[in-house]
């Protein structure tokens, strides 16, 4: 700290000790280390959660799984395609938790976004597939924005709101594939191909290698010049040797993905390489977190949801933060969607937008997003989406009928719920 | 920081028929009201209530509960406007009727709630809806550096990191953030509604050395306080309200404890203290 450093005041310091978060106060790895231990004793333990449960899921379904097929190349792809939806899904759902809200209509509003891109590429309209999406995410954005204003200026509670939305998007749902009953983009058109390819085409492995090095290299220099320029003004940035970890975990994350991508996993023909999902999953990610911690309109959103009466008196325009949350959440809802439709080859009336509406929020909240609206980062859908689509996968693996699979997966949520309540409460008694 | 720089020697000029209880000031004070009456509906909140507010000195403003501390001050801070009555701002005569005009002059509000939010840092809650940008991205490390500034200023060392939530900062700690937050944006006059209401011995002591701090670097304070220790420790003048009408407006010197429970609960005191200035009861 870069003030006077004798303090000529008496307060209590220790109170606050153990609930700082380590990269602030420590110099050294060593410092991080014991800082860290004393948070997670504290209550509140990040991503600790998270990380051990997808430990855990992985080990049990690999011993579970016949011939440990769980950890094959072929199925963890196939895991991380499923798993894309539910964290898309959950990045969406994330900016409404931040809020304090909830959006139970999220489900059927992405597959409203998927259906109406699916249907611009059919042979009829045949439209551009960019202009497809951005045409789906459109109307995502718009029924956000609906339901968003009513949240926000009629303040109706979003509990409500979208709990009627959920019935109206599922009815508009039907109405759009009409007697049909659904449409695919499985058709030999280079429209439908490109959303098809979303799940099912595969980048280059040499490309794929090569985009993994220019990424490690950006996100290195990024941190690096950050570190830097901090110690040259004098303020307090995190040890190196963290910094380091961090490049070295996200490269070494990277070369596993890739590695794994890369390995033949046909039966008949070859199939290789990284499906096109992951990049995008991962642009969204990115995306979303500079916008939500590094942009003024992220500073408000986190601000209207730890205090909205602060964030109101300091001159924060309340309700166009709000109504912009609903309309980023059902937006995201919508590029969901559409990944979900190239994942099934098409969009049908069968489409569980309920289901689909738990596992966001379970994603979220496994990944240490708040219920209660302030607290979480968008990577938390990545992690927690990747427990989600591991215990979709594992329990199909396992042949498990579909009861167990709702059973175990809404105890997961559970047991999630419960660490975020017990954090808060430690929190508040800090 | 605003520096005493005001008009030396400007008579104080009192309304014809006005200011029963105005001790006269020597200069022209940063605020001054006259005759400010608000109504709700049926009940009269403020009767021509009369208040001056000079530079680099800390004004109590005292009264029972109900007696309208919160909506004088809710009418300075442009939450209420006023039904009736002058408001003059370093002499000139203005009106507030937002909380926006009230922070284009200067004026600057801590509630009892601290309108803090928990779960940001220290930087990001002073420069809560005033972030700092470069291009599209927040600056960061200005914000830093000019919350370190300030809070050094103030000589709040004890936060262990301004990077810390606002969640894990003991209660004096939250007040002096709060302060510091309103006292960042060259603003001239600070009012605190009940400052250290809900903090323990060591805290208060913190609480009060700051609201001297703030007097020394030349801002008007107006502590709205119960506490007539913490009143006597900080204040050089006392404002007391009682049933909506300012009763007594005073220098300390000239008050003591009891004569100021005495304006607070019947309006008047017979009690005589020496001192330089005397106060009048209200006629």
């Amino acid at each position: 700290m870069s003030g006077p450093s004798a303090p000529d005041l008496a307060t209590d310091l220790t109170a606050a000790v153990d609930a700082v978060p380590p990269p602030i106060i420590a110099q050294t790895m060593g410092e991080y280390w014991r800082t860290w231990l004393a948070r997670v004793r504290g209550g509140d333990a990040g991503a600790l959660p998270v990380v051990i449960a997808l430990l855990a899921v992985t080990i049990v379904f690999t011993i579970l799984s016949p011939n440990h097929v769980f950890l094959s190349p072929e199925n963890l792809v196939n895991l991380f395609d499923q798993s894309a939806v539910f964290i898309v899904l959950a990045f969406g759902m994330g900016f409404v938790l931040l809020l304090g809200d909830i959006d139970l209509s999220i489900g059927y509003v992405a597959a409203i976004g998927g259906i109406v891109t699916a249907q611009l590429v059919q042979p009829t309209p045949n439209v551009p597939w960019p202009l497809a999406v951005l045409a789906g995410l459109a109307v995502c954005a718009l029924i956000g924005l609906l339901q968003g204003s009513l949240v926000a200026r009629l303040r109706m509670p979003a509990f409500v709101v979208t709990l009627a939305g959920y019935l109206i998007w599922f009815g508009v749902m039907i109405l759009l594939l009409g007697t049909a009953g659904g449409v695919g983009v499985t058709g030999s058109q280079t429209n439908q191909q490109a959303i098809y390819s979303l799940v099912y085409g595969y980048i280059d492995p040499v490309i794929a290698w090569i985009g993994l090095v220019v990424f490690v290299a950006i996100f290195a220099t990024v941190l690096w010049r950050r570190d830097i320029g901090r110690r040259r003004s004098g303020l307090v940035a995190p040890p190196l040797g963290l910094t380091m970890a961090k490049i070295l975990l996200v490269a070494i994350a990277g070369i596993i993905v890739v590695a794994i991508c890369n390995v033949n996993r046909g039966r008949d023909l070859p199939i290789v390489g990284v499906p096109y999902v992951i990049p995008v999953v991962l642009l969204v990610l990115l995306a979303w977190t500079v916008l939500l911690e590094r942009m003024q309109f992220g500073r408000h959103v986190y601000a209207t949801g730890g205090n909205t009466e602060a964030a109101r008196r300091a001159g924060i325009n309340v309700t166009t933060v709000r109504t912009m949350g609903f309309v980023l959440c059902s937006m995201t809802g919508g590029i969901a969607g559409i990944i979900y439709c190239s994942q099934l080859g098409g969009m049908t009336t069968n489409i569980n937008g309920g289901q689909l509406v738990l596992y966001a929020v379970a994603a979220a909240v496994i990944g240490g997003t708040s219920l209660f609206g302030g607290r979480g980062r968008v990577m938390d859908g990545l992690l927690g989406g990747l427990v989600i689509g591991a215990i979709y996968n594992g329990l199909y693996l396992l042949g498990l009928p579909i009861q167990w699979q709702l059973i175990i997966t809404g105890l997961v949520l559970l047991a999630a719920v419960s660490v975020d309540s017990f954090s808060r409460k430690r929190t508040a008694h800090a | 920081m605003e520096s005493m720089t005001g008009p030396m020697g400007v008579p104080a000029r009192t309304a014809p028929g006005r200011a029963p209880g105005t001790a006269p000031l020597d200069e022209e004070p940063l605020l001054r009201l006259r005759g400010i009456s608000k109504r709700f509906g049926a009940v009269q909140a403020l009767y021509g209530v009369d208040l001056d507010l000079p530079r680099a000195k800390v004004t109590a403003l005292c009264g029972d509960n109900g007696a309208g501390k919160s909506v004088l001050t809710k009418t300075i801070a442009g939450i209420h406007e006023p039904d009736h009555g002058q408001i003059s701002w370093e002499g000139r005569p203005v009106t507030i009727r937002t909380p926006n005009d009230a922070s284009a002059l200067g004026i600057e509000t801590v509630y009892q709630d601290l309108a803090l939010a928990d779960n940001l840092d220290i930087v990001q809650n002073m420069f809560l809806g005033r972030e700092r940008m470069s291009g599209i991205f927040l600056n960061e490390d200005s914000m830093e550096r000019a919350a370190a500034q300030t809070l050094a200023e103030l000589r709040v060392t004890t936060v262990r990191s301004i990077r810390q939530p606002v969640a894990t900062l003991s209660g004096g700690q939250r007040q002096a953030v709060a302060v510091a937050k309103a006292v960042m944006w060259n603003s001239k006059l600070v009012m605190l509604d009940e400052p250290t209401a809900a903090l323990g011995v060591a805290q208060t002591r913190m609480v009060l050395d700051l609201i001297k701090r703030l007097k020394d670097h030349g801002l008007a304070v107006m502590v709205i306080s119960h506490n007539l220790n913490d009143v006597f420790e900080v204040a050089d003048r006392v404002a007391v309200l009682r049933l909506g009408r300012m009763v007594a407006q005073a220098d300390i010197s000239t008050l003591d404890r009891e004569s100021v429970v005495d304006y607070m609960t019947t309006g008047v005191s017979s009690r005589v203290v020496p001192g330089p200035t005397s106060q009048r009861p209200e006629a």
